[in-house]
């Protein structure tokens, strides 16, 4: 998947986008961008429509209607699934959800891809071996106490995003979903993620970066998109907004909807 | 920062402290009733109860490890075991019974899987249901009648299956067996890895790419081949079926893998515990009436046995938790209000995972 980063335009587009649960509509008509090696911020309240767009994105959930086109060619929504959007190189890192708690660290890394024999047996010794190597190398915590035995639930927040990101990156993904990834976290923490998302473009790859905290995502991202009850309500490349401006303008669109609303 | 340990060198050797209390109630019961444990015939004796209790409990292991239970399985040991009895004495036909006999332990997996993960019945409801529908399928198709299969050792099929290996019952291997291999296919195949992320969280498990209800079906399945592997082997070493021969088994399979510490919770589950723990459940069986306690109350330290088996585990794997246990036991009792403040500090010292993430 590396040979193939270079030439095209967008690692994901999807037009179109429309998701109905029942009567209510989630996503209306969104179209979603992300460039080749682009770190694209998704903003929007609570309710917006970020994780389901995301959710569609990764194979999670099948949009109602719609198009998809992964490294600019058209993919089919019938077959979209995790493990096709796995092999595809989209990996998602979600804040609480994408790593088993009472798993051992070599587990969690390999788990969906594991390295097994023709029958399914798990070459654990390799496993155990890579995975000491990715902790040191990829995520840097040498001396922390922590090996390739411990279980995730030993682990600080900031560590357990770096496990996630670290496992996108051992696999070579080109386009990695971080949700919310420094919710949470205490200062020092947030900086070690934020690195990690500097990091993704750094090698060439590409990022959406879901996040509350505006100042965090405006330092990182190259593109803003923000999405407002099912609608992307905004489009601004770096700079377009200061990270008051943008404030101003979030809570301008929650005081419209609850002129709406009432 | 805390500190971060996490088992090593003999502590993490799997089973350990179980295999202790395993030696130590047989030491127990040597100088209780030193003329039956101090002789062989006991063990041998073993060799020959354990399995059933052994192979169920191992496929329980793998139920619970993946957060679930199941409570069907005393139906299968009388629907399984039927099939064979009845291609045995109806056909004449013993060899067929073997494939029907798993094959309807499959069916009744296969049904179990469907109900919990295509429909979404929670699984203690869905299997508690099919247990009351396929004993009375037995029922009513055995027209509850039981069936005398006294000629069966004349047929390679109880050779196989229940025979002898000198005084060697050849059922044990097979429990053996299936011991090595069920371990194998929890700590070191994809499939058990599956079944542990799945008993972890299911939202995890999906998240990064496992197919959650197949490998559940699977699951199942897997847990009705072996609860009719069972079945075999304890109809052919009765020589008998009867329609209610399941369902001694219900307390005694689960208390097993529960003495042996795979945990209710999900996410863990010890093969070699459950292994020690079905000897431990059939042992303190057959060991309370050997030092001539009655019969009648077996099933009352049995009891006791398994709520102290399932305590012993909780202190060694979270010693946090003992902590708040002490801390709630002192709430209950205000007066011993040293012990109030020593049992907070603990827990302090020791936080669980939620306060920190």
């Amino acid at each position: 998947m590396a040979m193939q980063r270079a030439g095209h335009v967008h690692a994901v587009r999807m037009e179109g986008i429309r998701m109905a649960f029942g009567k209510v509509v989630a996503l209306d008509d969104v179209t979603f961008r992300v460039g080749r090696n682009e770190i694209v911020g998704l903003l929007g309240d609570n309710g917006a429509g970020k994780s389901t767009l995301i959710k569609i994105m990764t194979g999670v959930l099948r949009p109602t209607e719609g198009r998809l086109f992964i490294r600019d060619e058209a993919v089919s929504f019938e077959d979209w699934s995790v493990r096709r959007a796995h092999a595809l190189g989209i990996e998602t890192v979600y804040q609480e959800k994408s790593l088993g708690e009472k798993q051992p660290l070599w587990r969690n890394l390999f788990v969906g891809r594991q390295i097994t024999n023709r029958w399914g047996f798990i070459d654990v010794a390799a496993e155990r071996r890579i995975a000491n190597q990715v902790l040191k190398e990829q995520i840097g915590f040498r001396g922390a106490g922590i090996d390739a035995d411990s279980p995730v639930a030993l682990l600080s927040g900031g560590e357990r995003q770096g496990v996630a990101i670290g496992r996108a990156m051992h696999f070579e993904k080109d386009l990695i979903v971080l949700d919310e990834p420094t919710a949470a976290l205490a200062i020092k923490e947030v900086r070690k993620v934020l690195d990690f998302v500097l990091g993704i473009k750094a090698r060439g790859r590409a990022c959406v970066y879901i996040e509350h905290n505006l100042a965090h995502v405006h330092e990182v991202a190259d593109r803003l998109v923000i999405l407002d009850r099912g609608r992307v309500v905004a489009e601004l490349g770096r700079g377009e907004m200061s990270v008051a401006e943008l404030t101003r303008f979030l809570i301008e669109l929650q005081d419209r909807r609850e002129h709406s609303d009432g | 920062m805390a500190e971060r340990r996490h088992r090593k060198g003999l502590a993490a050797v799997e089973g350990l402290p179980i295999i202790a209390v395993l030696i130590g109630l047989i030491a127990l019961f040597m100088i209780a009733a030193p003329q039956v444990f101090l002789g062989h015939r006991i063990y041998l004796s073993f060799l020959t109860t354990v399995p059933p209790v052994l192979l169920l409990a191992l496929g329980l292991t793998l139920v619970v490890a993946a957060g679930e239970i199941d409570l069907s399985f005393p139906s299968v040991i009388a629907f399984s075991g039927y099939l064979l009895a009845m291609c045995i004495k109806d056909l004449d036909m013993p060899w067929l019974g073997i494939p029907l006999a798993l094959l309807g332990g499959a069916l009744v997996g296969f049904v179990n899987g469907v109900l919990i993960a295509v429909v979404g019945i929670p699984s203690i409801i869905a299997t508690l249901g099919t247990q009351f529908f396929w004993s009375g399928v037995t029922t009513g198709i055995s027209g509850g009648t039981s069936y005398s299969l006294r000629t069966v050792d004349q047929s390679w099929v109880h050779t196989i299956f229940a025979g002898d290996l000198g005084s060697f019952p050849v059922q044990f291997l097979w429990a053996l067996g299936l011991t090595v291999l069920v371990w194998l296919l929890l700590n070191r195949h994809r499939f058990g890895e599956h079944i542990l992320f799945i008993g972890d969280s299911n939202a995890v498990a999906r998240v990064v790419g496992i197919q959650v209800e197949a490998e559940k079906i699977k699951l199942f399945t897997l847990m009705g081949l072996l609860g009719a592997l069972a079945a075999i082997i304890l109809t052919l070493e009765n020589k008998n079926f009867f329609n209610t021969q399941g369902q001694g088994y219900l307390l005694t399979a689960l208390a097993a893998v529960f003495i042996g510490g795979t945990s209710i919770f999900g996410g863990q589950g010890s093969v070699v515990g459950s292994f020690v723990g079905a000897f431990i459940i059939v042992m303190i069986e057959a060991g309370l009436v050997a030092t001539g306690v009655q019969g009648f109350w077996v099933r009352a330290v049995v009891g006791i046995v398994f709520l102290g088996a399932v305590l012993f585990h909780l202190g060694i794997e979270q010693p946090g938790r003992v902590a708040e246990m002490r801390r709630r036991l002192a709430h209950v009792l205000p007066r011993r209000d040293r012990s109030v403040s020593n049992g907070g500090e603990a827990v302090r010292a020791a936080p669980t995972t939620r306060e920190r993430s």
